[in-house]
């Protein structure tokens, strides 16, 4: 264990850093304060990986001491990590790092309250990650949307203010449930604790109960994942959004609603959350198909990237709760061993659609900073002036489609391999992202990269510079050591996620998990 | 016989001090008016250090005055915070009254008359003794809001705020009269237990129609539905200086009103005035935030926001648990402060002659001032109850204690309804954030206004980080007050 607070290092650093950057202003270096914040950030999140003893899978870097204590009222400063947290927090650092790099020349206005926006909204997503106190969680789940709402408002497109105002009273609408679900639990727990394995351990939750906080979970977590018909905010907000706001919608605000799934929803209300499973599957695979459909019709690029994003989240809250499909197996060895791949194929899936969503968006930002448009009937022939780029964007794509080789592909196996042991037909429509994915992707790089240079702008393109080299080339690379060599990621999650199937498990298979494990 | 006046030392210091400002203003000039205005913020001060030598941090209830006044530690933290805000609406007022033309002592000698009658409020515990505070207050009120004599609109609103405040008073007057008329007595003390002793509490038909007097006047000087029709006018045809007055000290003085009469006299009919207020509150906080949704003028928006706030503050009382009062508490102790600011911060915003009165009028806001912008930011956020800024944990422990009560429902809608709040909030954002400014105007606002309300702007962000320390302060109160 360490000895000195990581974790409120990680969690302070960026919003006191924000503010600073604030502080210093437009004139005055506020894009390197933001990068040294930033990189300081990122650089401290790695000791997570390194230290951590991901065979335990247990909570670790835990801090904890007494924040309200009035009122009744008793609410921890409660921190700690797990795996699939640590995996999110690099993740989340290292995409504000590229954002705020990738954001150097192109936002020319206003720099330093991006910077700032960027860097408050990156601790408190890594709040999110690491709160073990409800009511905690639910501050940095709220407090998230504030530099969002500003950043789609502020440095969005023509219809910004629209979309900016849907996304924030959705999310809002969704999460206020979540608020009195949760007070409710506290009012349930012996001592009134907010702290999350107290609520774990809730046995006394009467059935109707125990549905309606479900229901409230998969409201407050479908809106921000999105869940099929809860995902309507998104084509808006990340068609308006400036670059790096699509990019952290994509790659980090979303993966919140997963892990919160994977965090609140599955084991406080296991039971519940078993019951309606089926759901929550159908809604995944309409996500799926019926998204990937809709994608495949988009004539502008970025809503296209977002109609793909709410598909391939599909696969996360796929696998979530097929983990209660797969309990019903015969064979227990199986139904461990199927559940464990459908967990960690979410979760991998998480990850790796932020590197790919991420990459996407921020390879089409800097198309937009050239040409000014996101439509896919701007672009035509890229390949001949931009090949660098067009190389890169080729293997986001590749990467998008799931194929072997990229990130893309590990997640969307694993889910599907497990949910083949759970039916047929699922895995069967799960399966289908494979070819509509190709398709709508395909179909689009081929309109953008290939065919004729047809106008004089495209001809004069430039292809990208250094710093966007970077950009792509690092995200490029983390695509391709996923996809080639997962391993490292999953073992750090693995000993987590067994864990947690403990926790979301109906008691008779404790035995065999405990006996596999 | 002079220490039983010691129980009231600060008001007596406070009277004593509001002629000697009066009187000295006669020897001033306009241009050396500064000074009454410094000798009132002294005399306030004083006052201040005065409640808190004498009274703060007593673990008992004193009764003094022939069991007319009562100190307490809750009468000590709310009279810190009357004239705390006070301080700060009359540090607003200066610069106000000086860009509107309005530089004259009358609205500190009525303000500081005003505060005599909250300080009273909140100690009375006798029902003469707080209904002539509360009429003190009211008094001093309409005459500040008729402040601006040759203007229609304040005159039309303190028109209506005296008839409907008069009827309120009446009304209250006269439940107060029946409750007399019940128990022979006007001292909180031995009514309270009169009506411990009496078994047909819950059937008396009496005590139920002065409850429903009592209940419709404080509703009325609360400002809840369905007794709101004045607020809104009010709020509009009044200077702005005196609204930020009027929208902030006396809905604590309210507050403490509604807990002494009802929660600590009234206690053993709780069941039957909570279920009245709880459907006022319920109402309130329904209408409030509907309204408000199609405001277009920001001190009317901000009228209809109080009317929601204060159904808020009123679901914590009616859940009658300590939980309860100490979230309400908090809750009217934090919207003060947020309504303050967000007045204060309309009015640094004002120069000679030019008022910011619509929601226009802070178009891109953010381009011309980053920073109140920002601090308008925090303010609004947290008056629509978003984490991390103080307002969330005051709508918090509200719902806490609604839930812990078991009115889950209730809780539930609640929360819808500050969704549809949040989106007024927001579209101040909106203005002050995404839309382009008309003009370049450069504040003309001392230092003090500006750090006063930069305090108040990054209170809310510091009361959301450590919320505790206020909540705890409204929790040790109430407990040594045993409520």
């Amino acid at each position: 264990m360490m000895e000195w607070p990581i974790l409120s290092f990680l969690l302070w650093l960026p919003i006191m850093g924000g503010f600073g950057v604030l502080i210093v202003g437009d004139r005055y270096g506020a894009r390197q304060a933001a990068l040294l914040v930033a990189t300081l950030s990122f650089l401290i999140s790695l000791p997570l990986y390194f230290v951590y003893d991901s065979a335990a899978g247990t909570m670790q870097f835990t801090e904890t001491f007494r924040w309200i204590d009035a009122l009744g009222v008793h609410v921890n400063y409660d921190l700690g990590v797990d795996g699939v947290s640590i995996a999110l927090i690099l993740l989340n650092t290292f995409m504000t790092l590229l954002v705020l790099v990738a954001a150097w020349d192109s936002v020319k206005e206003r720099i330093a309250q991006y910077m700032a926006a960027f860097l408050i909204m990156e601790g408190l997503v890594n709040g999110v990650f690491m709160a073990r106190d409800a009511l905690l969680f639910y501050v940095f789940f709220e407090g998230m949307l504030i530099p969002l709402f500003l950043i789609l408002g502020v440095w969005g497109g023509a219809q910004r203010i629209h979309a900016t105002i849907k996304y924030f009273i959705y999310t809002f609408a969704g999460s206020v449930f979540l608020l009195v679900s949760l007070v409710y639990l506290y009012t349930q727990t012996e001592q009134g604790s907010f702290f999350l394995p107290d609520l774990y351990a809730l046995t006394n939750l009467s059935e109707s109960a125990q549905l309606l906080i479900f229901l409230s979970f998969l409201v407050a977590f479908g809106v921000k994942v999105p869940l099929w018909p809860l995902h309507t905010w998104l084509p808006e907000a990340y068609a308006q959004a400036p670059t790096g706001g699509s990019v952290m919608l994509a790659a980090i605000s979303v993966k919140v609603g997963g892990y919160a799934f994977y965090r609140l929803a599955l084991p406080i209300v296991p039971e519940a959350a078993h019951d309606w499973a089926l759901l929550v599957v159908i809604l995944s695979l309409v996500a799926i198909v019926y998204m990937s459909l809709i994608a495949l019709v988009q004539t502008n690029l970025k809503k296209l990237i977002a109609y793909s994003s709410v598909a391939h989240m599909g696969f996360v809250t796929l696998g979530l709760f097929l983990v209660f499909k797969l309990q019903g197996l015969a064979f227990a060895d199986a139904a461990v061993s199927g559940s464990v791949l459908a967990v960690q194929g979410a979760m991998v899936q998480m990850i790796s659609h932020g590197f790919v969503a991420g990459g996407l968006f921020l390879a089409v930002g800097m198309l937009a900073e050239r040409l000014q448009s996101t439509e896919i009937s701007a672009y035509s022939g890229i390949t001949s002036r931009m090949p660098v780029f067009a190389a890169f964007f080729m293997l986001f794509a590749m990467a998008n489609v799931g194929l072997p080789g990229t990130s893309g592909f590990v997640g969307e196996f694993f889910v599907i391999l497990a949910s083949a042991k759970a039916h047929f037909w699922v895995a069967s429509i799960a399966a289908t992202i494979l070819i509509l994915g190709a398709a709508y992707t395909l179909w689009a790089v081929k309109r953008v990269l290939f065919g004729e240079v047809n106008s004089s702008e495209l001809n004069q393109l430039q292809d990208i510079n250094r710093r966007e080299f970077v950009i792509l080339g690092v995200l490029g690379l983390a695509i391709l050591v996923l996809g080639w060599w997962p391993e490292p990621l999953i073992r750090l999650m693995e000993g987590s996620i067994r864990e947690w199937m403990m926790m979301v498990s109906p008691s008779d298979l404790m035995p065999a998990m405990k006996g596999n494990s | 016989m002079m220490a039983a006046f010691e129980i009231a030392r600060p008001e007596i210091f406070l009277l004593a001090a509001l002629c000697v400002v009066l009187l000295l203003d006669l020897f001033l000039g306009k241009e050396s008016r500064v000074i009454t205005y410094l000798a009132t913020q002294a005399s306030l001060l004083t006052t201040l250090l005065l409640v808190y030598s004498s009274f703060f941090n007593r673990a008992d209830k004193t009764l003094g005055l022939d069991g007319m006044y009562m100190v307490d530690e809750m009468a000590g933290v709310l009279k810190i915070s009357i004239l705390l805000i006070s301080m700060l609406a009359f540090a607003c007022a200066r610069k106000y009254l000086r860009d509107q033309d309005m530089w004259q002592s009358e609205f500190f000698v009525l303000g500081m008359t005003a505060i005599l009658g909250m300080l009273i409020m909140v100690s009375g515990y006798h029902l003469l003794v707080l209904y002539l505070g509360l009429e003190l207050l009211s008094l001093s009120m309409y005459a500040l809001v008729a402040m601006r004599r040759d203007d229609a609109q304040a005159t039309e609103a303190a028109i209506k705020y005296f008839v409907l405040g008069a009827v309120a008073s009446g009304f209250l007057l006269y439940g107060m009269s029946v409750l007399y008329g019940l128990s022979g007595s006007l001292e909180l003390n031995t009514l309270r237990e009169y009506f411990s002793s009496q078994a047909d509490v819950s059937t008396n038909l009496l005590l139920m129609f002065a409850l429903t007097f009592i209940v419709a006047g404080l509703a009325f000087k609360l400002g809840v539905v369905p007794f709101h029709m004045w607020l809104p006018d009010v709020y509009q045809g009044t200077p702005t200086a005196v609204t930020l007055f009027l929208s902030s000290a006396p809905k604590i003085a309210a507050f403490a009103i509604v807990i002494r009469l009802m929660v600590e006299a009234l206690e053993p009919a709780q069941a039957a005035w909570s279920q009245m207020f709880m459907l006022l509150a319920l109402l309130s906080i329904a209408l409030g935030n509907l309204l408000a949704l199609v405001q277009n003028n920001l001190k009317r928006l901000f009228a209809y926001s109080a009317i929601a706030h204060m159904g808020f503050m009123l679901m914590g009382i009616v859940m009658t648990t300590h939980t309860g009062y100490s979230a309400a508490m908090f809750y009217i102790l934090l919207y003060a402060l947020m309504s303050a600011g967000a007045f204060a911060m309309l009015i640094l915003l004002g120069r000679k002659g030019y008022e910011v009165v619509h929601l226009e009028d802070l178009k891109g806001l953010s381009r011309r001032h980053p920073w109140f912008a920002l601090m308008f930011l925090l303010i609004l956020f947290s008056m629509a109850g978003i984490p991390p800024t103080a307002g969330f944990y005051a709508k918090f422990a509200i719902i806490e204690a609604v839930v812990e009560a078991k009115f889950v429902w209730a809780a539930v809608f609640m929360v819808v309804m500050s969704v549809i709040g949040a989106f007024y909030y927001l579209r101040i954002i909106k203005i002050m954030y995404f839309d382009q400014p008309n003009e370049q105007v450069p504040i003309e606002a001392d230092m003090d206004i500006r750090v006063l309300v930069s305090v108040n702007g990054l209170l809310m962000v510091l009361l959301g980080i450590f919320p505790g320390i206020l909540m705890s302060i409204c929790d040790l109160a109430l407990s040594a007050s045993r409520l």
